[in-house]
């Protein structure tokens, strides 16, 4: 049996100190009714080296970008991982500990919180981060529910150009509560502040407006929040931690709230979770944040020290009450932000940023060069823009993946009258050989004959089989 | 020497040292019409600092080492399941076909990551006795939000807007906060001498404003609900629903199903039962199951098999029209869902069974040896965790926090404390299947001289603890103070 340390003598030893005689006597309180007749309806048990073939077999026919070379962002981003954010935060003290509930032997996990606290506070000149929520889209939704609790009002703008993944999130957090939620986009791949601004009434808690949008462009963050301070709502940036390396920071810029994904700082893709959500705000609203907060005491020594703080906010000691339901979140992937963005430091989050923007930016104009393509929104983008292709997007797509190319999301299905568009990141990763690459395949794909149809898969179906054998 | 203890990485800082280097754009600047206008850009730098590689790693290496941790002794958590986690899995969801994969894949490029998935779920239900598992759930806490959006979704389908739901008193105090996100109104009931639901308590609150009875089965207290079978008849015969707080589903592995007591929905602590490190705080994953008449309102997508046998293709699937909606931005937390994967497929049948019976023995072996020094407020035997009270040692003026703080001395964790809140004092241990019986001993040892020190030297508990790297830290000044940074 792996994973267990007992032997059937310690267990009989153990049985008797208990003053039982069998194992069974200490299932009395199951009911026999209720009791599992057979065993479990499940494979037996792997050893590790054939876990290993078995898990190998399921991962390897991925299509990942060592084999590929892949455009797709939409708000997880394959950047490049140091080597030390891997090292450092595979330590076992880090990553088999749990909550600081005793913050004498925690203020490894407590100071790395307080840093990437303090990191993202800088990153977003707002004046106090949390420690981390799951994920950029739940992290919309409790910014959502700290607006409607300090406002008590009930209606919700949205910059018609955030994440359609956010706003289902935000859809089913809000579900439950009778509120109203409205956005507005126009016609430049863009918020339509007009719109946005007869919306805003005594009824609105907050506006909430992405830059980079979904589309990649950058939103007027200071228009959105002049809206809402005229009509007592709260302003709810949702930002890119990486562009924040080049462009005005939501502090700046008249945000109450700044929320993001932070997967893009150390973490990977890892199929889309677990992920990272960013939270900040002014200081007022310190007492309405959602999760768990670190700050900075002393011990009896005197020595400077480490704890979490406010926990009255938190469900354990508010229960119905609470500000949010929030347990454990992801203090994981916050150290790992927080070690990425030590060894970043001030100037390479810069020139991350730069290198990011000046590829996509090169990658769009020589795609608007190309006959039929077009590049719709223009150039205020970060690091992904939308290219509108001369076939179907969908078409255009499955042609790249001929070329072993991933060449962006699809953003037909989601989009009315986008049937002809997608969206294609670039990162620091794409080198100018990749996107020359990119742009000659793009002119190959549209010069095929439409109507062929290719059904391959870049790579072998899964190897190993099941070991569930099921119809 | 001076190892630079009680520094921030800020202190660190020396201008002009970079800890990673970025490639150069290397391509050519825009045209004037690509450019981006000026008014974007920042006035100034973020004000982060500039560390060298080496600084860095000798920084958070230093932090780290000021951790307790799984790895190095006993962490005893009550209901945290701080179990060891097989470094297999750390493997498996390292592999780069996993954590470099894009959740924008196109299904048929992400067909080993789909298929895992859902086999996981197959799994899942075979081990619940559900008939439909979900996997999008971040943590425990958002899968009890989901699943009373369920119970809300599903009554108001049957034309009912209920507006209760009952939780006893020894709940995970998630489980009040989530009924009130859910929009409903929470109604306590107490628990009865033998740490259980009482039958007729329910009874008097139970009608058909209950939307749904949230149970934690075993409960906070590592007790067998044992009246589940009467009390999921009782809910029914109202039209009540009734959800399980999976937090403890270690405990039941192989010996019962809470799809066999009459449970309609619960969700599965992945990162805890089904072992991924519990990493400072989370990554967590919850899974989230139902019956067949709350399938339906499940969250969504789900992954889906297509095609004939030796054909298949696995698909992502949209949430259909009942579905209470999206919870996560994709499919869940694959890293942890991959874990949970290869821990179920080392274990097999026969092990996951195992593991649950090594829990509750290991919990049942600490009640006994903890038994002649500490109040032990309810009947055994308990499964995979007891609560023990300290209001023996209170006489002497020793609290269950100071002993927590003492245990620390030790080089082990302490357990939770003052929860469940039903119980005076309480000390709530999870020893877990993986620690030995050496160590179980040990931590006894360790409780039981406590336990004389409270007698004869209660300062020495009080004023702990003495040997960890940092003495008792002031919580008081962190929140007058509010430096965070």
């Amino acid at each position: 049996m792996p994973y267990t340390p007992h032997t059937d003598q310690t267990r009989e030893a153990m049985l008797r100190t208990i003053g039982v005689r069998r194992f069974e006597e200490l299932l009395a309180p199951i009911p026999v009714d209720v009791r599992q007749k057979a065993s479990l309806d499940l494979p037996d048990g792997l050893a590790e080296s054939e876990v290993d073939q078995l898990l190998e077999s399921l991962a390897a026919p991925n299509a990942v970008p060592e084999g590929v070379t892949s455009f797709l962002g939409g708000g997880i981003y394959d950047h490049h991982i140091p080597a030390a954010v891997d090292h450092v935060a595979s330590r076992s003290e880090f990553y088999t500990a749990y909550t600081p509930y005793q913050p004498e032997v925690a203020q490894g996990t407590l100071q790395a919180t307080y840093e990437y606290q303090s990191m993202i506070r800088r990153l977003t000149a707002m004046d106090v981060a949390q420690a981390s929520l799951y994920d950029g889209g739940s992290a919309v939704a409790e910014a959502a529910l700290l607006a409607l609790a300090h406002t008590g009002r009930k209606t919700i703008i949205l910059a018609g150009t955030l994440n359609p993944r956010y706003r289902s999130i935000l859809e089913t957090y809000l579900s439950a509560q009778s509120v109203a939620i409205q956005s507005a986009v126009g016609p430049d791949g863009r918020a339509d502040f007009v719109r946005l601004g007869q919306m805003g009434d005594a009824d609105t808690a907050c506006i909430v407006m992405p830059s980079p949008n979904y589309f990649g462009m950058l939103e007027d963050w200071e228009r959105g929040a002049r809206i809402a301070r005229n009509c007592g709502a709260l302003m709810v940036a949702v930002f890119h931690p990486i562009a924040l390396g080049l462009i005005r920071p939501p502090g700046e810029c008249g945000a109450d709230v700044a929320v993001g994904e932070g997967q893009c700082l150390g973490s990977p893709p890892s199929f889309g979770g677990p992920l990272l959500g960013l939270f900040a705000v002014r200081r007022e609203f310190i007492r309405r944040l959602p999760g768990r907060l670190v700050g900075r005491s002393v011990d009896a020594r005197g020595k400077t020290a480490y704890v979490m703080t406010l926990q009255t906010r938190e469900q354990h000691i508010r229960r119905e009450k609470a500000t949010s339901n929030i347990c454990t979140a992801q203090a994981l992937l916050a150290t790992r932000a927080a070690i990425h963005m030590a060894l970043l430091g001030r100037r390479g989050i810069a020139a991350l940023a730069q290198t990011c923007m000046q590829r996509a930016h090169y990658l769009a104009e020589e795609v608007a060069r190309l006959p039929g393509y077009d590049v719709p929104f223009g150039p205020e983008f970060f690091n992904e823009f939308v290219v509108e292709a001369p076939l179907n997007a969908r078409v255009v797509l499955e042609r790249l993946r001929e070329h072993r190319i991933l060449g962006g999301i699809d953003l037909g299905g989601r989009f009315p009258g986008f049937e002809r568009r997608f969206l294609v990141c670039v990162t620091e990763k794409h080198g100018r050989q990749t996107l020359d690459r990119f742009v000659q395949a793009l002119r190959e794909v549209a010069g095929h004959n439409v109507g062929e149809s290719p059904s391959t898969t870049m790579t072998a179906a899964p190897q190993g089989v099941s070991p569930r054998a099921r119809g | 020497m001076n190892d630079l203890g009680g520094q921030t990485i800020f202190d660190l800082s020396s201008a002009g040292t970079e800890g990673v280097t970025v490639p150069q754009p290397q391509v050519p600047s825009p045209g004037a019409s690509w450019r981006l206008p000026e008014s974007n850009f920042r006035s100034s730098l973020p004000d982060w600092p500039e560390v060298s590689e080496i600084e860095v790693v000798r920084h958070y290496t230093r932090l780290s080492i000021l951790n307790h941790h799984i790895d190095r002794n006993t962490y005893p958590l009550g209901s945290c399941t701080m179990k060891y986690n097989p470094k297999i899995n750390e493997r498996a969801a390292t592999k780069a076909g996993f954590a470099r994969l894009h959740p924008e894949t196109p299904d048929a490029d992400c067909q080993g990551a789909l298929q895992l998935m859902w086999d996981l779920a197959r799994d899942l239900a075979a081990i619940t006795g559900m008939d439909e598992i979900c996997l999008q759930g971040s943590a425990g806490a958002q899968g009890e939000m989901a699943g009373l959006l369920m119970a809300r979704a599903y009554h108001r389908r049957h034309g009912e807007h209920r507006l209760r739901v009952i939780i006893p008193d020894s709940a995970h105090g998630t489980n009040p906060a989530s009924v009130t996100l859910a929009g409903f109104e929470s109604v306590a009931i107490r628990s009865d001498a033998r740490g259980l639901v009482d039958p007729d308590a329910l009874a008097a609150v139970l009608d058909d404003s209950v939307a749904c009875i949230m149970l934690t089965n075993p409960n906070t207290l590592g007790l067998f609900e044992r009246d589940i079978v009467r009390i999921a008849g009782m809910a029914h015969a109202k039209g009540a629903l009734l959800y399980n707080d999976g937090a403890n589903t270690n405990a039941l592995l192989g010996l019962a199903r809470a799809g066999d007591m009459g449970f309609d929905m619960l969700h599965l602590n992945l990162h805890k039962t089904f072992s991924t490190p519990h990493g400072g705080g989370g990554p967590a994953a919850a899974a989230i199951g139902a019956k067949r008449a709350l399938a339906p309102f499940l969250p969504g997508p789900a992954v889906v098999k297509r095609g004939e046998t030796g054909h298949e293709q696995f698909a992502r699937e949209a949430p259909g029209p009942d579905s209470i909606g999206s919870i996560h931005p994709f499919v869940g937390n694959f890293g942890v869902l991959v874990r949970a994967y290869t821990y179920i497929r080392s274990l097999g049948a026969l092990g996951l069974a195992q593991v649950a019976q090594d829990a509750i023995l290991a919990a049942n072996y600490l009640r006994a040896r903890l038994a002649t020094e500490y109040d032990i407020p309810h009947p055994g035997p308990c499964l995979h965790e007891f609560v023990a009270s300290a209001s023996r040692q209170k006489q002497h003026g020793v609290r269950a926090g100071a002993i927590a703080k003492r245990l620390l001395d030790f080089g082990v964790h302490s357990p939770t404390v003052y929860f469940p809140l039903i119980v005076p004092e309480a000390l709530m241990i999870e020893p877990t299947e993986t620690e030995s019986q050496e160590r179980l001993d040990a931590y006894a040892e360790a409780f039981l001289q406590i336990a004389r020190e409270a007698r004869h030297d209660p300062d020495l508990v009080n004023s702990a603890p003495h040997e960890t790297p940092f003495l008792r830290i002031d919580e008081a000044k962190a929140a007058r103070e509010l430096d965070v940074g």
